[in-house]
């Protein structure tokens, strides 16, 4: 026999919960952040340390997935080339809605160190960005402090089925 | 010591500069001050013709005819037991001379000595391939020909190795400006949304040493973020205490889950129990 007792009467007396289709929406999209397994550069090896157990995205319900059609975040972890823009466009085409982008690191953000020929100057001229998190590379922590802000934005933001347009065309 | 200059306004200057360009000097030396490579070197005179030789940091240099380039590498890996093809690449020499020095670099792992032949061509003349005697040629000549345009015959597959293949231009040319030309500062624009969207998309900021916190466009701050393209000058920024969850908690859950930071009411330890 469970040791517990349920108090029925706290919370208004019913252990029913009122709350809007927004919320309850919003609560799952941002408590379940699945980021695409996609690193560029050396930021890469500091999203796969916050992935991992010392600094455990997984608690945060942001599990890494293998494929675009399963993920509603991609970050852009290192520096985009212009070589692989397009395939970077593509992959963030074939997530569904809602997606959000994080870019992460000064070569993402503004092409950083790489002022030359081969680099895109930030990733915002190819996909449109949420968040951009600065750092060369950006510590583990910072990371999940830019998801966390991603968090508190979702949370913000009415549970459309579709995002409000910010495709950059 | 370098004599001190001000730095404040270097960044106001162009920053690629050649303020720590030290010019290396080799000394030269002849080539029988080696007696294994003059050996060498002896028995290439014997086969092609040889217009210079002389040892360089224990490495013997020779520089030989561009239509003599096969032979060459064929004699030093087939006859004098040089069986790395190290590294093969082109110089720039447009401006000056007028054309492209090839440089082949190969090491002997038997005799432990490395000999790097060079060959010079005019700008619009190609030169064969070495890839039927070495199979690292065949990536080798593909970047000689990505970076600088020069072109190989009779290479089994001519493509650009690292650029892409729409590119335009070959950027180790010292005429290739670091930044990239105009097809190359639209590269990414005019493949994913055409040539249309460039108005849309902007040109590229470049310049990297800007940082202006009042530009919610481009900046934020850690912990003050705001909304992009917000007013925040003259006293207008908000006040953005650093908060970790909602104000007031989370609505599903209500105040339980979260207990507010209050930094009157929070007691501090004197010291770490």
């Amino acid at each position: 026999m469970a040791q517990h007792k349920v108090n029925y009467l706290a919370d208004g007396g019913t252990p029913i919960k009122l709350t809007t289709v927004d919320k309850i929406v919003n609560f799952g999209r941002s408590n379940s952040l699945w980021p695409m397994t996609y690193g560029l550069a050396c930021c890469a090896i500091e999203m796969m340390a916050a992935g991992g157990s010392r600094f455990d995205f997984d608690r945060f319900g942001t599990i890494f997935r293998a494929s675009p059609r399963q993920s509603d975040v991609i970050v852009v972890a290192g520096t985009l080339t212009k070589k692989h823009a397009e395939f970077m466009r593509r992959l963030y085409d074939q997530m569904p809605d809602p997606k959000w982008v994080i870019s992460m690191g000064s070569c993402a953000n503004t092409g950083g160190m790489f002022n030359t020929y081969a680099t895109v100057q930030g990733v915002d001229r190819v996909i449109p960005v949420d968040i951009y998190l600065p750092g060369c590379a950006p510590r583990p922590e910072t990371l999940q402090y830019a998801l966390m802000q991603l968090q508190q934005k979702i949370r913000r933001e009415p549970a459309r089925m579709a995002q409000k347009a910010k495709r950059l065309i | 010591m370098r004599a001190y200059t001000p730095k404040n306004d270097v960044q106001a200057k162009s920053y690629y500069s050649d303020r720590f360009f030290v010019k290396p000097t080799l000394a030269r030396k002849a080539i029988f001050n080696d007696s294994i490579l003059s050996a060498d070197c002896l028995s290439l005179q014997s086969k092609v013709e040889v217009l210079e030789s002389y040892l360089e940091l224990d490495h013997l240099v020779v520089i030989v005819n561009p239509e003599d380039n096969v032979k060459t590498i064929s004699h030093l890996k087939n006859i004098r037991a040089y069986d790395f093809l190290v590294e093969l690449t082109a110089v720039d020499y447009i401006a000056s001379r007028g054309g492209f020095e090839i440089v082949y670099e190969m090491l002997s792992t038997s005799k432990r000595k490395r000999i790097r032949v060079k060959t010079f061509i005019l700008q619009n003349d190609t030169i064969e391939t070495v890839e039927p005697l070495f199979r690292m040629a065949n990536w080798g000549e593909r970047e000689m020909f990505d970076m600088y345009g020069v072109k190989v015959k009779n290479h089994p597959h001519l493509q650009r190795i690292l650029m892409p293949h729409d590119w335009h231009g070959h950027p180790l040319l010292k005429t290739y400006p670091l930044h990239g030309d105009e097809a190359a500062s639209w590269y990414e624009v005019d493949k994913i949304f055409g040539k249309e969207a460039r108005d849309i998309v902007g040109p590229e900021l470049r310049d990297a040493a800007c940082v202006d916190r009042y530009d919610t466009e481009r900046f934020a701050r850690l912990g003050h973020e705001v909304s992009k393209g917000v007013d925040i000058s003259e006293g207008n920024e908000p006040d953005t205490p650093i908060r970790y969850q909602e104000e007031g908690g989370v609505k599903l859950f209500g105040k339980r889950l979260v207990t507010p930071f209050d930094e009157i009411e929070t007691k501090h330890l004197k010291e770490r129990k």
